[in-house]
Protein backbone atom coordinates (compact mmCIF):
# COMPACT_ATOMS: atom_id res chain seq x y z
CA UNK A 1 0.00 0.00 0.00
CA UNK A 2 2.77 1.95 0.56
CA UNK A 3 6.75 2.14 -0.25
CA UNK A 4 9.62 3.92 0.53
CA UNK A 5 12.19 3.56 -1.96
CA UNK A 6 15.93 5.07 -1.28
CA UNK A 7 14.23 8.22 0.45
CA UNK A 8 16.88 11.23 1.59
CA UNK A 9 15.34 14.04 3.20
CA UNK A 10 17.35 16.80 3.97
CA UNK A 11 17.18 20.05 6.43
CA UNK A 12 19.48 22.79 4.56
CA UNK A 13 22.48 20.88 4.72
CA UNK A 14 21.95 18.26 7.37
CA UNK A 15 20.84 15.07 5.77
CA UNK A 16 17.99 13.39 8.49
CA UNK A 17 17.12 10.52 6.28
CA UNK A 18 20.11 8.30 4.44
CA UNK A 19 18.15 6.79 2.06
CA UNK A 20 15.02 5.17 3.44
CA UNK A 21 13.32 1.95 1.70
CA UNK A 22 10.20 0.54 3.77
CA UNK A 23 6.88 -0.55 2.76
CA UNK A 24 3.67 -0.96 4.72
CA UNK A 25 0.51 -3.09 3.19
CA UNK A 26 -3.03 -2.56 3.75
CA UNK A 27 -4.27 -3.69 7.32
CA UNK A 28 -1.25 -3.93 8.56
CA UNK A 29 0.38 -1.88 11.84
CA UNK A 30 3.70 -1.30 11.42
CA UNK A 31 5.76 0.35 13.87
CA UNK A 32 8.94 2.34 13.51
CA UNK A 33 10.90 2.73 16.72
CA UNK A 34 14.57 3.75 17.12
CA UNK A 35 16.51 6.87 19.44
CA UNK A 36 15.77 10.36 19.74
CA UNK A 37 17.23 12.31 16.63
CA UNK A 38 16.90 8.87 14.78
CA UNK A 39 14.80 10.29 11.85
CA UNK A 40 11.57 9.06 12.43
CA UNK A 41 9.44 12.47 12.90
CA UNK A 42 11.14 13.48 10.18
CA UNK A 43 10.15 10.26 7.93
CA UNK A 44 6.25 10.50 8.58
CA UNK A 45 6.98 14.39 7.80
CA UNK A 46 8.33 13.33 4.39
CA UNK A 47 6.00 11.55 4.02
CA UNK A 48 3.25 14.11 4.52
CA UNK A 49 4.87 16.33 2.63
CA UNK A 50 5.87 18.45 4.59
CA UNK A 51 9.82 18.18 4.64
CA UNK A 52 9.81 16.74 0.84
CA UNK A 53 11.92 13.91 0.31
CA UNK A 54 14.84 15.40 -2.05
CA UNK A 55 16.03 11.87 -3.63
CA UNK A 56 13.86 8.49 -3.85
CA UNK A 57 10.08 7.94 -4.44
CA UNK A 58 7.33 7.56 -2.30
CA UNK A 59 4.12 5.65 -3.61
CA UNK A 60 0.80 5.26 -2.25
CA UNK A 61 -1.59 2.75 -3.86
CA UNK A 62 0.32 2.84 -6.74
CA UNK A 63 0.57 6.50 -7.28
CA UNK A 64 3.97 8.62 -6.67
CA UNK A 65 3.21 10.99 -3.80
CA UNK A 66 6.83 12.06 -3.33
CA UNK A 67 6.46 15.94 -4.43
CA UNK A 68 2.85 16.03 -3.55
CA UNK A 69 1.24 19.06 -1.75
CA UNK A 70 0.75 18.30 1.75
CA UNK A 71 -3.18 18.83 1.54
CA UNK A 72 -3.38 16.74 -1.65
CA UNK A 73 -1.57 14.09 0.11
CA UNK A 74 -4.36 14.00 2.85
CA UNK A 75 -6.86 13.81 0.27
CA UNK A 76 -5.64 10.61 -0.92
CA UNK A 77 -6.29 8.91 2.54
CA UNK A 78 -3.74 9.78 4.41
CA UNK A 79 -3.97 11.24 8.25
CA UNK A 80 -1.32 12.12 10.21
CA UNK A 81 -1.53 12.78 13.92
CA UNK A 82 2.15 14.38 14.27
CA UNK A 83 4.46 14.40 17.21
CA UNK A 84 3.35 17.34 20.08
CA UNK A 85 -0.21 16.56 18.61
CA UNK A 86 -0.90 20.06 17.95
CA UNK A 87 -4.31 20.50 18.85
CA UNK A 88 -5.83 23.78 17.66
CA UNK A 89 -6.08 25.55 21.48
CA UNK A 90 -7.91 28.16 20.65
CA UNK A 91 -10.25 26.11 19.63
CA UNK A 92 -12.92 23.61 20.97
CA UNK A 93 -13.00 20.21 20.95
CA UNK A 94 -15.99 19.58 18.67
CA UNK A 95 -14.41 22.39 16.19
CA UNK A 96 -10.76 20.45 15.92
CA UNK A 97 -12.96 17.28 14.75
CA UNK A 98 -14.32 19.68 12.37
CA UNK A 99 -11.54 20.51 11.04
CA UNK A 100 -10.11 16.83 11.07
CA UNK A 101 -12.89 15.85 8.92
CA UNK A 102 -12.21 18.89 6.33
CA UNK A 103 -11.18 16.36 3.85
CA UNK A 104 -13.74 14.37 4.42
CA UNK A 105 -17.80 13.87 3.24
CA UNK A 106 -20.04 15.64 5.04
CA UNK A 107 -22.72 13.21 5.14
CA UNK A 108 -20.31 10.70 6.98
CA UNK A 109 -19.32 13.21 9.65
CA UNK A 110 -22.05 11.94 12.36
CA UNK A 111 -21.12 8.35 11.64
CA UNK A 112 -17.52 9.10 11.90
CA UNK A 113 -17.94 11.57 15.12
CA UNK A 114 -20.14 8.80 16.39
CA UNK A 115 -17.17 6.31 16.07
CA UNK A 116 -14.55 8.73 17.48
CA UNK A 117 -16.50 9.28 20.87
CA UNK A 118 -17.21 5.35 20.89
CA UNK A 119 -13.21 5.04 21.12
CA UNK A 120 -12.54 7.92 23.51
CA UNK A 121 -15.72 8.60 25.59
CA UNK A 122 -14.25 11.30 27.27
CA UNK A 123 -13.84 13.87 24.21
CA UNK A 124 -17.89 13.65 23.96
CA UNK A 125 -17.64 15.30 27.51
CA UNK A 126 -15.59 17.48 26.72
CA UNK A 127 -16.62 18.96 23.00
CA UNK A 128 -17.49 22.63 23.98
CA UNK A 129 -14.45 22.59 25.88
CA UNK A 130 -11.35 24.39 24.53
CA UNK A 131 -8.21 22.32 22.97
CA UNK A 132 -6.02 23.81 24.95
CA UNK A 133 -7.59 23.51 28.29
CA UNK A 134 -7.09 19.51 27.77
CA UNK A 135 -5.31 17.66 29.74
CA UNK A 136 -2.30 15.69 27.98
CA UNK A 137 -4.32 12.66 27.70
CA UNK A 138 -7.28 14.19 26.32
CA UNK A 139 -5.00 15.95 24.26
CA UNK A 140 -3.60 12.99 22.96
CA UNK A 141 -6.94 11.37 21.84
CA UNK A 142 -8.87 14.25 20.08
CA UNK A 143 -5.39 14.70 18.15
CA UNK A 144 -6.00 10.93 17.30
CA UNK A 145 -9.69 11.59 17.03
CA UNK A 146 -8.91 14.66 14.73
CA UNK A 147 -7.12 12.12 12.52
CA UNK A 148 -9.92 9.78 12.11
CA UNK A 149 -12.16 12.16 11.46
CA UNK A 150 -11.09 12.36 7.97
CA UNK A 151 -12.01 8.65 7.41
CA UNK A 152 -8.57 7.79 6.68
CA UNK A 153 -7.49 4.38 4.62
CA UNK A 154 -3.63 5.11 6.62
CA UNK A 155 -2.98 6.75 10.23
CA UNK A 156 0.17 7.91 11.10
CA UNK A 157 0.33 8.23 14.78
CA UNK A 158 3.96 9.81 16.00
CA UNK A 159 4.72 9.22 19.44
CA UNK A 160 1.37 8.93 20.77
CA UNK A 161 2.04 7.98 24.17
CA UNK A 162 4.68 10.92 24.76
CA UNK A 163 4.53 11.80 28.22
CA UNK A 164 1.22 10.24 29.44
CA UNK A 165 0.40 8.15 32.59
CA UNK A 166 0.92 4.35 32.14
CA UNK A 167 -3.07 3.83 32.34
CA UNK A 168 -4.04 6.23 29.94
CA UNK A 169 -1.16 5.08 27.64
CA UNK A 170 -2.77 1.78 27.75
CA UNK A 171 -5.92 3.29 26.52
CA UNK A 172 -4.30 4.58 23.71
CA UNK A 173 -2.73 1.55 22.67
CA UNK A 174 -6.55 -0.18 23.00
CA UNK A 175 -7.51 2.50 20.80
CA UNK A 176 -5.06 1.60 18.14
CA UNK A 177 -5.75 -1.91 18.34
CA UNK A 178 -9.05 -1.85 18.01
CA UNK A 179 -9.14 1.09 14.56
CA UNK A 180 -6.95 -1.87 13.12
CA UNK A 181 -9.11 -4.96 14.13
CA UNK A 182 -12.54 -3.51 13.43
CA UNK A 183 -11.77 -0.95 10.42
CA UNK A 184 -8.81 -2.84 9.43
CA UNK A 185 -7.07 0.66 9.56
CA UNK A 186 -4.01 0.75 8.34
CA UNK A 187 -1.13 2.02 10.93
CA UNK A 188 2.73 3.45 10.69
CA UNK A 189 3.20 4.35 14.20
CA UNK A 190 6.00 5.98 15.49
CA UNK A 191 7.19 4.53 19.51
CA UNK A 192 9.86 5.35 21.94
CA UNK A 193 7.75 3.14 24.20
CA UNK A 194 8.67 0.14 21.89
CA UNK A 195 7.68 -3.09 24.46
CA UNK A 196 4.22 -1.80 23.49
CA UNK A 197 4.88 -0.64 20.53
CA UNK A 198 6.41 -3.99 18.80
CA UNK A 199 3.75 -5.98 20.98
CA UNK A 200 0.96 -4.37 18.82
CA UNK A 201 2.77 -4.27 16.17
CA UNK A 202 2.67 -6.72 12.70
CA UNK A 203 6.58 -5.55 11.65
CA UNK A 204 8.38 -3.09 12.56
CA UNK A 205 12.05 -1.28 11.30
CA UNK A 206 14.09 0.23 13.25
CA UNK A 207 16.12 3.53 12.37
CA UNK A 208 19.13 4.58 13.14
CA UNK A 209 20.69 7.82 12.48
CA UNK A 210 18.65 7.95 9.14
CA UNK A 211 19.19 4.42 8.22
CA UNK A 212 16.60 1.36 8.71
CA UNK A 213 18.98 -1.08 10.35
CA UNK A 214 16.66 -3.56 11.40
CA UNK A 215 13.02 -4.83 10.57
CA UNK A 216 10.75 -8.25 11.06
CA UNK A 217 8.07 -8.83 12.77
CA UNK A 218 7.40 -7.55 16.27
CA UNK A 219 7.92 -10.70 18.02
CA UNK A 220 11.13 -10.87 15.97
CA UNK A 221 12.38 -7.16 17.27
CA UNK A 222 11.19 -7.77 20.77
CA UNK A 223 13.28 -11.43 20.93
CA UNK A 224 15.83 -10.02 19.45
CA UNK A 225 19.13 -8.84 21.40
CA UNK A 226 20.55 -5.79 20.16
CA UNK A 227 16.61 -4.32 20.46
CA UNK A 228 16.71 -5.33 23.60
CA UNK A 229 19.62 -3.77 24.84
CA UNK A 230 19.15 -0.62 22.61
CA UNK A 231 15.31 0.30 23.19
CA UNK A 232 14.08 -2.20 25.96
CA UNK A 233 16.06 -2.02 29.03
CA UNK A 234 13.40 -1.10 31.90
CA UNK A 235 10.76 -1.40 29.80
CA UNK A 236 9.74 -5.00 30.95
CA UNK B 1 -24.49 68.29 26.34
CA UNK B 2 -25.94 68.48 22.36
CA UNK B 3 -22.10 69.37 21.65
CA UNK B 4 -20.81 66.23 23.46
CA UNK B 5 -23.70 64.36 21.29
CA UNK B 6 -23.02 65.46 18.12
CA UNK B 7 -19.23 64.29 18.84
CA UNK B 8 -20.41 61.08 19.80
CA UNK B 9 -22.06 60.89 16.58
CA UNK B 10 -19.55 61.91 14.88
CA UNK B 11 -17.05 59.68 16.15
CA UNK B 12 -19.17 56.33 16.31
CA UNK B 13 -19.35 56.58 12.22
CA UNK B 14 -15.71 57.56 11.91
CA UNK B 15 -15.31 54.57 13.99
CA UNK B 16 -17.30 52.10 12.10
CA UNK B 17 -15.16 53.20 9.34
CA UNK B 18 -12.00 52.75 11.08
CA UNK B 19 -13.33 49.42 12.62
CA UNK B 20 -13.78 47.95 8.85
CA UNK B 21 -10.26 49.31 7.97
CA UNK B 22 -8.86 47.40 10.90
CA UNK B 23 -10.03 44.40 10.11
CA UNK B 24 -8.02 44.09 7.50
CA UNK B 25 -4.64 44.89 9.30
CA UNK B 26 -5.51 42.15 12.20
CA UNK B 27 -6.52 39.30 9.92
CA UNK B 28 -3.77 39.12 7.70
CA UNK B 29 -1.17 40.30 11.28
CA UNK B 30 -3.10 37.23 12.38
CA UNK B 31 -2.72 34.45 9.73
CA UNK B 32 1.37 35.37 8.74
CA UNK B 33 2.46 37.68 11.12
CA UNK B 34 3.04 40.47 9.00
CA UNK B 35 1.44 44.38 9.12
CA UNK B 36 0.05 44.67 5.52
CA UNK B 37 0.71 48.42 4.83
CA UNK B 38 -0.15 48.59 1.78
CA UNK B 39 -3.80 47.77 3.38
CA UNK B 40 -4.58 51.76 3.60
CA UNK B 41 -4.17 52.03 0.06
CA UNK B 42 -6.44 49.02 -0.67
CA UNK B 43 -9.11 51.28 1.22
CA UNK B 44 -7.89 54.31 -1.21
CA UNK B 45 -8.58 51.99 -4.29
CA UNK B 46 -12.15 51.16 -2.67
CA UNK B 47 -13.07 54.81 -2.56
CA UNK B 48 -11.67 55.94 -6.09
CA UNK B 49 -14.06 53.01 -7.58
CA UNK B 50 -16.56 54.48 -5.74
CA UNK B 51 -15.98 58.02 -7.07
CA UNK B 52 -16.00 56.64 -10.75
CA UNK B 53 -18.93 54.53 -10.35
CA UNK B 54 -21.19 57.29 -8.73
CA UNK B 55 -20.26 59.09 -11.42
CA UNK B 56 -20.80 56.46 -13.83
CA UNK B 57 -24.21 55.47 -13.06
CA UNK B 58 -25.54 58.95 -12.19
CA UNK B 59 -28.41 58.34 -13.87
CA UNK B 60 -29.72 55.24 -12.13
CA UNK B 61 -31.68 55.34 -8.81
CA UNK B 62 -29.67 56.50 -5.60
CA UNK B 63 -30.34 52.77 -4.21
CA UNK B 64 -29.57 50.53 -7.41
CA UNK B 65 -26.31 53.05 -7.44
CA UNK B 66 -25.13 52.89 -4.01
CA UNK B 67 -25.52 48.52 -4.50
CA UNK B 68 -23.70 48.62 -7.73
CA UNK B 69 -21.15 50.35 -6.62
CA UNK B 70 -20.56 48.49 -3.55
CA UNK B 71 -20.23 45.62 -5.46
CA UNK B 72 -18.29 46.81 -8.13
CA UNK B 73 -15.80 48.41 -5.22
CA UNK B 74 -15.60 45.29 -3.29
CA UNK B 75 -14.78 43.23 -6.30
CA UNK B 76 -12.30 45.03 -7.63
CA UNK B 77 -10.51 45.56 -4.26
CA UNK B 78 -10.50 41.70 -3.73
CA UNK B 79 -8.92 41.45 -6.74
CA UNK B 80 -6.32 44.15 -5.93
CA UNK B 81 -5.95 42.48 -2.57
CA UNK B 82 -5.68 39.06 -4.08
CA UNK B 83 -2.59 40.34 -6.34
CA UNK B 84 -0.74 42.02 -3.66
CA UNK B 85 -0.21 38.80 -1.43
CA UNK B 86 0.44 37.13 -4.65
CA UNK B 87 3.04 38.59 -6.07
CA UNK B 88 4.77 41.20 -3.30
CA UNK B 89 4.08 38.78 -0.29
CA UNK B 90 3.69 35.24 -1.21
CA UNK B 91 7.38 35.23 -2.49
CA UNK B 92 8.97 36.17 0.25
CA UNK B 93 7.24 34.14 3.22
CA UNK B 94 10.11 31.81 3.87
CA UNK B 95 12.43 35.29 3.38
CA UNK B 96 13.77 36.89 6.75
CA UNK B 97 11.15 38.63 8.55
CA UNK B 98 11.76 42.77 7.90
CA UNK B 99 11.23 41.09 3.50
CA UNK B 100 7.48 41.33 3.14
CA UNK B 101 7.67 44.54 5.63
CA UNK B 102 9.74 46.67 2.97
CA UNK B 103 7.94 44.56 -0.06
CA UNK B 104 4.65 46.25 2.12
CA UNK B 105 6.34 49.72 2.36
CA UNK B 106 7.12 49.71 -1.34
CA UNK B 107 3.69 48.15 -2.39
CA UNK B 108 2.02 50.98 -0.36
CA UNK B 109 4.36 53.93 -2.18
CA UNK B 110 3.75 52.22 -5.81
CA UNK B 111 -0.34 52.37 -5.40
CA UNK B 112 -0.37 56.13 -4.09
CA UNK B 113 1.83 56.72 -7.53
CA UNK B 114 -0.08 54.35 -9.55
CA UNK B 115 -3.55 55.51 -8.69
CA UNK B 116 -2.29 59.73 -9.08
CA UNK B 117 -0.95 58.55 -12.74
CA UNK B 118 -4.32 57.14 -13.76
CA UNK B 119 -6.90 59.40 -11.49
CA UNK B 120 -4.45 62.60 -11.22
CA UNK B 121 -3.14 64.46 -8.06
CA UNK B 122 -5.91 66.46 -7.63
CA UNK B 123 -9.17 66.20 -5.23
CA UNK B 124 -11.70 64.27 -6.69
CA UNK B 125 -15.77 65.34 -5.86
CA UNK B 126 -18.76 63.84 -5.89
CA UNK B 127 -22.04 66.05 -5.12
CA UNK B 128 -23.77 64.87 -1.63
CA UNK B 129 -26.29 61.92 -2.91
CA UNK B 130 -27.65 61.37 0.16
CA UNK B 131 -28.92 64.02 2.01
CA UNK B 132 -30.75 65.39 5.13
CA UNK B 133 -30.97 64.37 8.69
CA UNK B 134 -32.79 64.01 12.29
CA UNK B 135 -32.29 66.93 14.27
CA UNK B 136 -33.27 66.55 18.01
CA UNK B 137 -32.13 68.39 22.02
CA UNK B 138 -31.63 71.39 21.25
CA UNK B 139 -29.62 73.68 23.43
CA UNK B 140 -29.95 77.56 23.15
CA UNK B 141 -28.70 77.64 19.47
CA UNK B 142 -27.09 74.66 18.78
CA UNK B 143 -29.32 71.53 17.37
CA UNK B 144 -27.78 67.80 16.97
CA UNK B 145 -27.87 66.36 13.74
CA UNK B 146 -28.10 62.86 12.92
CA UNK B 147 -27.87 62.66 9.25
CA UNK B 148 -29.49 59.60 7.53
CA UNK B 149 -26.00 59.08 6.28
CA UNK B 150 -24.72 58.27 9.16
CA UNK B 151 -27.28 56.33 10.35
CA UNK B 152 -26.63 54.18 7.27
CA UNK B 153 -22.91 54.00 7.73
CA UNK B 154 -23.64 53.02 11.33
CA UNK B 155 -26.02 50.11 10.54
CA UNK B 156 -24.41 48.72 7.79
CA UNK B 157 -21.07 48.33 9.46
CA UNK B 158 -22.91 46.66 12.40
CA UNK B 159 -24.84 44.38 10.05
CA UNK B 160 -21.37 43.69 8.38
CA UNK B 161 -19.01 43.14 11.09
CA UNK B 162 -21.83 40.34 12.29
CA UNK B 163 -22.33 38.69 9.12
CA UNK B 164 -18.51 38.65 8.82
CA UNK B 165 -17.99 37.69 12.44
CA UNK B 166 -20.19 34.74 11.65
CA UNK B 167 -18.11 33.61 8.78
CA UNK B 168 -15.22 33.78 10.69
CA UNK B 169 -16.77 31.67 13.71
CA UNK B 170 -19.42 29.69 12.19
CA UNK B 171 -18.23 28.36 9.00
CA UNK B 172 -15.80 26.33 7.20
CA UNK B 173 -13.57 28.90 5.74
CA UNK B 174 -13.54 30.68 8.86
CA UNK B 175 -12.43 27.77 10.87
CA UNK B 176 -9.49 26.98 8.19
CA UNK B 177 -8.70 30.70 9.19
CA UNK B 178 -8.30 30.45 12.53
CA UNK B 179 -6.62 27.14 12.19
CA UNK B 180 -3.84 28.86 9.34
CA UNK B 181 -3.56 31.03 12.09
CA UNK B 182 -2.60 29.09 14.89
CA UNK B 183 -0.95 26.35 13.19
CA UNK B 184 -0.18 25.99 9.50
CA UNK B 185 1.89 22.78 9.07
CA UNK B 186 -1.38 21.31 11.37
CA UNK B 187 -3.77 22.90 9.21
CA UNK B 188 -2.42 21.38 6.04
CA UNK B 189 -2.09 18.04 7.83
CA UNK B 190 -5.53 17.76 7.70
CA UNK B 191 -5.73 18.89 4.21
CA UNK B 192 -6.42 22.37 4.74
CA UNK B 193 -4.71 24.50 0.93
CA UNK B 194 -2.75 27.40 3.27
CA UNK B 195 -1.93 29.54 -0.13
CA UNK B 196 -5.47 29.46 -0.92
CA UNK B 197 -6.51 30.66 3.18
CA UNK B 198 -4.06 33.15 3.03
CA UNK B 199 -5.49 34.45 -0.34
CA UNK B 200 -9.26 34.55 1.13
CA UNK B 201 -7.78 36.48 3.97
CA UNK B 202 -6.51 39.38 1.84
CA UNK B 203 -9.92 39.10 -0.48
CA UNK B 204 -11.68 39.47 2.70
CA UNK B 205 -9.70 42.25 4.29
CA UNK B 206 -9.61 44.26 1.14
CA UNK B 207 -13.61 43.64 0.91
CA UNK B 208 -14.17 45.50 4.23
CA UNK B 209 -11.92 48.10 3.48
CA UNK B 210 -13.46 48.94 -0.11
CA UNK B 211 -17.10 48.83 1.46
CA UNK B 212 -15.34 51.44 4.38
CA UNK B 213 -14.09 53.64 1.12
CA UNK B 214 -17.46 53.70 0.09
CA UNK B 215 -18.76 55.22 2.66
CA UNK B 216 -16.70 57.50 3.52
CA UNK B 217 -17.10 58.64 -0.17
CA UNK B 218 -20.19 59.34 0.04
CA UNK B 219 -19.85 60.69 3.46
CA UNK B 220 -16.98 63.44 2.51
CA UNK B 221 -17.78 63.30 -0.69
CA UNK B 222 -14.14 63.88 -1.87
CA UNK B 223 -11.18 61.67 -2.52
CA UNK B 224 -7.60 62.18 -3.33
CA UNK B 225 -4.59 60.10 -3.74
CA UNK B 226 -3.32 59.91 -0.25
CA UNK B 227 -6.17 59.23 1.61
CA UNK B 228 -5.22 55.85 2.40
CA UNK B 229 -1.87 56.63 3.96
CA UNK B 230 -3.47 58.71 7.52
CA UNK B 231 -7.01 56.27 7.43
CA UNK B 232 -4.50 53.15 6.81
CA UNK B 233 -2.08 54.29 10.11
CA UNK B 234 -5.83 55.33 12.22
CA UNK B 235 -7.02 51.97 11.31
CA UNK B 236 -3.54 49.85 12.06
CA UNK B 237 -3.65 52.07 15.40
CA UNK B 238 -6.90 51.04 16.08
CA UNK B 239 -5.99 47.05 14.95
CA UNK B 240 -2.81 47.71 17.77
CA UNK B 241 -5.18 49.33 20.28
CA UNK B 242 -7.70 46.43 19.91
CA UNK B 243 -5.15 44.15 20.28
CA UNK B 244 -3.61 43.12 16.83
CA UNK B 245 -4.67 39.59 15.69
CA UNK B 246 -8.16 40.60 17.36
CA UNK B 247 -10.80 40.63 15.36
CA UNK B 248 -13.25 41.87 17.84
CA UNK B 249 -10.46 43.94 19.31
CA UNK B 250 -10.09 45.52 15.73
CA UNK B 251 -13.56 46.23 15.82
CA UNK B 252 -13.23 48.11 19.67
CA UNK B 253 -9.90 50.07 18.57
CA UNK B 254 -11.87 51.38 15.53
CA UNK B 255 -14.72 52.75 17.96
CA UNK B 256 -12.07 54.28 20.50
CA UNK B 257 -10.02 56.02 17.64
CA UNK B 258 -13.16 57.44 16.14
CA UNK B 259 -14.54 58.97 19.33
CA UNK B 260 -10.86 59.77 20.53
CA UNK B 261 -10.44 61.63 17.36
CA UNK B 262 -14.26 63.49 17.33
CA UNK B 263 -13.79 64.46 20.58
CA UNK B 264 -10.09 65.69 20.73
CA UNK B 265 -10.94 67.93 17.34
CA UNK B 266 -14.24 69.31 19.44
CA UNK B 267 -12.09 70.02 22.72
CA UNK B 268 -9.00 70.55 22.15
CA UNK B 269 -7.19 71.48 18.35
CA UNK B 270 -8.57 70.13 15.20
CA UNK B 271 -5.34 70.84 14.07
CA UNK B 272 -3.75 68.21 16.23
CA UNK B 273 -6.26 65.20 15.45
CA UNK B 274 -4.06 63.37 13.81
CA UNK B 275 -1.30 63.38 16.26
CA UNK B 276 -3.92 62.12 19.10
CA UNK B 277 -4.17 59.07 17.28
CA UNK B 278 -0.51 58.21 17.18
CA UNK B 279 0.21 59.62 20.80
CA UNK B 280 -2.07 56.86 21.70
CA UNK B 281 -0.02 54.21 19.38
CA UNK B 282 3.09 54.77 20.86
CA UNK B 283 1.45 54.58 24.59
CA UNK B 284 -0.20 51.25 23.73
CA UNK B 285 3.15 50.27 22.27
CA UNK B 286 5.07 50.52 25.25
CA UNK B 287 2.74 50.05 27.89
CA UNK B 288 0.26 46.99 26.61
CA UNK B 289 1.53 46.24 23.26
CA UNK B 290 -0.65 43.13 23.20
CA UNK B 291 -3.92 45.93 22.75
CA UNK B 292 -7.23 45.85 24.86
CA UNK B 293 -8.69 42.27 23.63
CA UNK B 294 -5.50 40.40 22.56
CA UNK B 295 -4.22 38.79 25.72
CA UNK B 296 -0.81 36.08 25.72
CA UNK B 297 -1.58 32.73 24.95
CA UNK B 298 -2.33 30.32 27.47
CA UNK B 299 -1.43 27.22 26.39
CA UNK B 300 -0.89 23.63 27.42
CA UNK B 301 2.07 21.54 25.93
N1 LIG C 1 13.63 21.78 11.40
C1 LIG C 1 14.83 21.18 11.50
N2 LIG C 1 15.96 21.82 11.14
C2 LIG C 1 17.17 21.22 11.21
N3 LIG C 1 17.35 19.99 11.64
C3 LIG C 1 16.28 19.29 12.03
C4 LIG C 1 14.97 19.84 11.99
N4 LIG C 1 14.11 18.92 12.43
C5 LIG C 1 14.85 17.84 12.74
N5 LIG C 1 16.15 18.05 12.50
C6 LIG C 1 17.24 17.09 12.71
O1 LIG C 1 16.95 15.92 12.00
C7 LIG C 1 17.28 14.78 12.76
C8 LIG C 1 16.07 13.89 12.90
O2 LIG C 1 15.10 14.56 13.69
P1 LIG C 1 13.68 13.94 13.98
O3 LIG C 1 12.88 14.96 14.67
O4 LIG C 1 13.14 13.36 12.74
O5 LIG C 1 14.06 12.77 15.00
P2 LIG C 1 13.12 11.80 15.83
O6 LIG C 1 13.57 10.44 15.54
O7 LIG C 1 11.71 12.11 15.58
O8 LIG C 1 13.51 12.19 17.31
P3 LIG C 1 12.60 12.22 18.65
O9 LIG C 1 12.51 10.83 19.12
O10 LIG C 1 13.39 13.05 19.59
O11 LIG C 1 11.31 12.82 18.29
C9 LIG C 1 17.82 15.30 14.09
O12 LIG C 1 19.23 15.27 14.01
C10 LIG C 1 17.32 16.70 14.17
O13 LIG C 1 18.22 17.52 14.86
MG1 LIG D 1 10.18 12.74 16.72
Amino acid sequence: MLEFKDVQTFYGSIQALKGVSLNVEKGEIVTLIGANGAGKTTLLMTLSGVTPASVGSITFKGEDITKMRTDMIVRKGIAHSPEGRRIFSKMTVFENLQMGAMTNDPAKFDENLAYVFELFPRLKERGWQNGGTLSGGEQQMLAMGRALMSNPEFLLLDEPSLGLAPLVIKDIFRAIKQINEEHGMTVLLVEQNANHALKLAHRAYVLVTGNIVLSGTGQELLSNPEVQAAYLEGGH
Amino acid sequence: MAYFLQQLINGVTLGAVYGLIAIGYTMVYGIIGMINFAHGEIYMIGAFIAVIGFTLFSGLPLVSAILLVLALSMIFTAIYGWTIERTAYRPLRNSFRLAPLISAIGMSIFLQNYVQLLQGARVRPIPPMIKGSFKFFQDSDFVVNLTYLQVIIVVSTIALMTVFTLIINKTAIGRQQRACEQDKTMASLLGVNVDHTISMTFIMGAMLAAFAGVMVTLYYGVVHFFIGFLAGMKAFTAAVLGGIGSIPGAMLGGLLIGLIEAFWSAYFTIEYKDVATFVILVLVLIFRPSGLLGRPEIEKV
